[in-house]
């Protein structure tokens, strides 16, 4: 087995009292999707959060491509290929679609201490933008101020962010949250065509989207992975019908 | 793009060419062509007041790169424009007076003031950056104001204007005024090319979204920084314009109520403009010239102009006019 593109080693984050991630091992293998289920408050965000380095854990090692990056701050850990999108969208409301997503191309092209030319001229940043903008099907939006996109469009761009970096590592935190059911279909078939050239963590609640996409899921219940698996084995699974699937399910 | 306009209140994007760049022309022009009109009236005392608008222009504009643009509302402003002023004259109190010294000496002290202030200001947020900004103008105020050799509270006169390679250029009031609009026209231009760079483009990202700007991989903490020593520097030319101006140094340049002024007069043009900055030192000073000579207590008219512009006009002088070009835009279609 090929070394896995993420790793993390018996991570432990507490906020006071309360344990929001309890022991995680988990990994992501090259060209997969996991996804992450598991009811809200269980520490999925925070999980997150940890491995892009928003939060520092407690304990335990995180390993992203062979390098240990547990005390590495965000941008070092961008830099290296972490991508991740927003569980709240978070974009530049004041920059055009094009901007928002050239701004990402320009964080993997080249040094951004550039002083003189105009970047918003700068061809090779935006033909990539625009085919990222193409690819989760914002093409016609380009010139739109971020902040006047539908929201359904604004998690459409979250996404054409995150893949303008040319990540190693794709994180997607509720990519589909509080979108209609349109928008949904529209998002998962995006990211259907995705699978494959860039491993992906996914947490979603949406559970159509997540057996529809995951080659391997993981349940998380108050900060623990309860069980790991291949989508029809942890759908099969007695204690995550229990603990969650059944509610959700029904 | 009609639903632009609501968004310019906010923040301001960058706007075509055609229509934004009428008001920068007409400013500049206006600045190239006083000199002349003055000649019909009183010639010295309007170069004078004009010269004095430029280089506070200077200063304003430096200070608009990162409030407009970064939102980093630096309190200390005054300081920058004090330590370039005090390089010019502790420099001629050793008998220096040649400007190809005492500019880079000016620039430079200004910068690593930036530098090393910034660095740690640069830590904090909001009120806090407010907060140690304003400690730190107050800190290199009250260093001058001990400086006793170089005249402590009372200043330093500086006796002859700075020479430019052995040629007393600056002696011309005429010729002084034009080397100050080629350095306010130079600083203009450079902004505008500096915020529609690669880099001014992260340093407008980091306002809108600090943390987005992190998770693509850029470190924020180092383009403000450049940023916040770009703005410090153009400070320190105005400091150094101003000494060459005045002939004398003072604490007071460094005082609060300096930086408060900066403030002012980059909100009262319009924030994130760059011209706005230049409207505002312009308003702002011929206010400030013709009320005091009304009365002594000017500022007790002034304040309520202030709080009214703030009120009515969001975005400054030039936020009213771009709306009142609009309404006429939409009048004439």
């Amino acid at each position: 087995m090929s070394e896995p593109v993420l790793r993390l080693d018996d991570l432990h984050k507490n906020f006071g009292g309360l344990t929001v991630t309890d022991g995680v091992n988990f990994a992501v293998e090259p060209g997969e999707l996991h996804a992450v289920i598991g009811p809200n408050g269980a520490g999925k965000t925070t999980l997150i959060n940890q491995i892009s380095g928003l939060l520092a854990p407690d304990a335990g090692r995180i390993v992203f491509c062979g390098t240990d990056i547990t005390a590495l701050p965000v941008a070092a850990r961008a830099a290296l290929g972490l991508a991740r999108s927003f569980q709240i969208t978070s974009i530049l409301p004041g920059f055009s679609a094009l901007e928002n997503v050239a701004l990402a191309v320009q964080a993997r092209s080249g040094s951004s201490f550039r002083f003189f030319g105009r970047a918003d001229a700068e061809r090779a940043l935006n033909e990539r933008a625009m085919a990222a903008l193409a690819e989760v099907g914002l093409g016609g939006r380009a010139d739109v101020a971020a902040g006047h996109l539908s929201h359904g469009e604004k998690r459409a761009l979250e996404l054409a962010i995150a893949l303008a970096m040319e990540p190693r590592l794709l994180l997607l935190d509720e990519p589909m949250a509080g979108t209609g059911r349109d928008e949904t279909e529209r998002l998962v078939a995006v990211l259907a065509r995705l699978k494959g050239r860039f491993p992906m963590v996914l947490v979603e609640h949406d559970m159509t989207a997540v057996f529809a996409l995951a080659d391997r899921i993981s349940v998380l219940i108050y900060g623990r992975i309860l069980a790991s698996g291949a989508p029809d084995k942890v759908r099969a699974d007695p204690a995550v019908v229990a603990a969650y699937l059944g509610d959700e399910m029904e | 793009m009609s639903d632009a306009a609501p968004l310019a209140q906010v923040t301001a994007p960058p706007r075509g060419p055609a229509a934004g760049e009428i008001v920068p022309i007409v400013i500049f022009a206006g600045f190239a062509l006083i000199p002349f009109a003055a000649a019909f009236g009183a010639q010295a005392y309007i170069l004078d007041l004009f010269t004095r608008v430029m280089i506070f222009a200077i200063a304003a504009l430096g200070l608009d790169l990162i409030v407009g643009y970064g939102a980093l509302v630096s309190f200390g402003h005054a300081a920058f424009v004090g330590i370039g002023a005090y390089a010019v004259g502790i420099l001629a109190a050793h008998g220096i007076d040649e400007a190809l010294v005492s500019l880079p000496v000016a620039l430079i002290a200004a910068t690593a003031f930036a530098l090393a202030t910034g660095a740690i200001s640069l830590r904090t947020q909001g009120v806090y950056f407010i907060m140690i900004t304003l400690a730190f103008g107050q800190m290199a105020y009250f260093t001058a104001s001990s400086l006793a050799p170089y005249g402590g509270d009372d200043g330093l006169t500086i006796h002859v204007r700075n020479a430019v390679a052995g040629f007393a250029v600056f002696e011309n009031h005429r010729a002084f005024y034009y080397v100050v609009l080629a350095c306010l026209l130079g600083c203009y231009l450079m902004c505008r090319a500096l915020i529609v760079s690669r880099f001014g483009r992260v340093f407008r990202g980091a306002r809108e979204n600090p943390t987005r700007l992190a998770t693509l991989g850029f470190d924020v903490y180092r383009f403000q920084l450049v940023a916040y020593a770009v703005s410090g520097a153009l400070g320190g030319l105005a400091g150094f314009l101003l000494a060459n101006h005045t002939e004398f140094v003072s604490p007071a340049y460094m005082s609060w109520p300096r930086s408060g002024e900066l403030i002012i007069m980059v909100l009262l043009g319009g924030l994130g403009r760059l011209h706005g900055a230049i409207i505002g030192a312009i308003v702002f000073l011929l206010i400030e010239e013709w009320l005091s000579g009304v009365t002594e207590h000017w500022k007790m008219i002034f304040g309520p102009f202030l709080v009214l512009v703030v009120l009515f006009a969001r975005g400054g002088l030039m936020g009213a006019w771009d709306q009142i070009a609009a309404r006429v835009r939409g009048k004439a279609s």
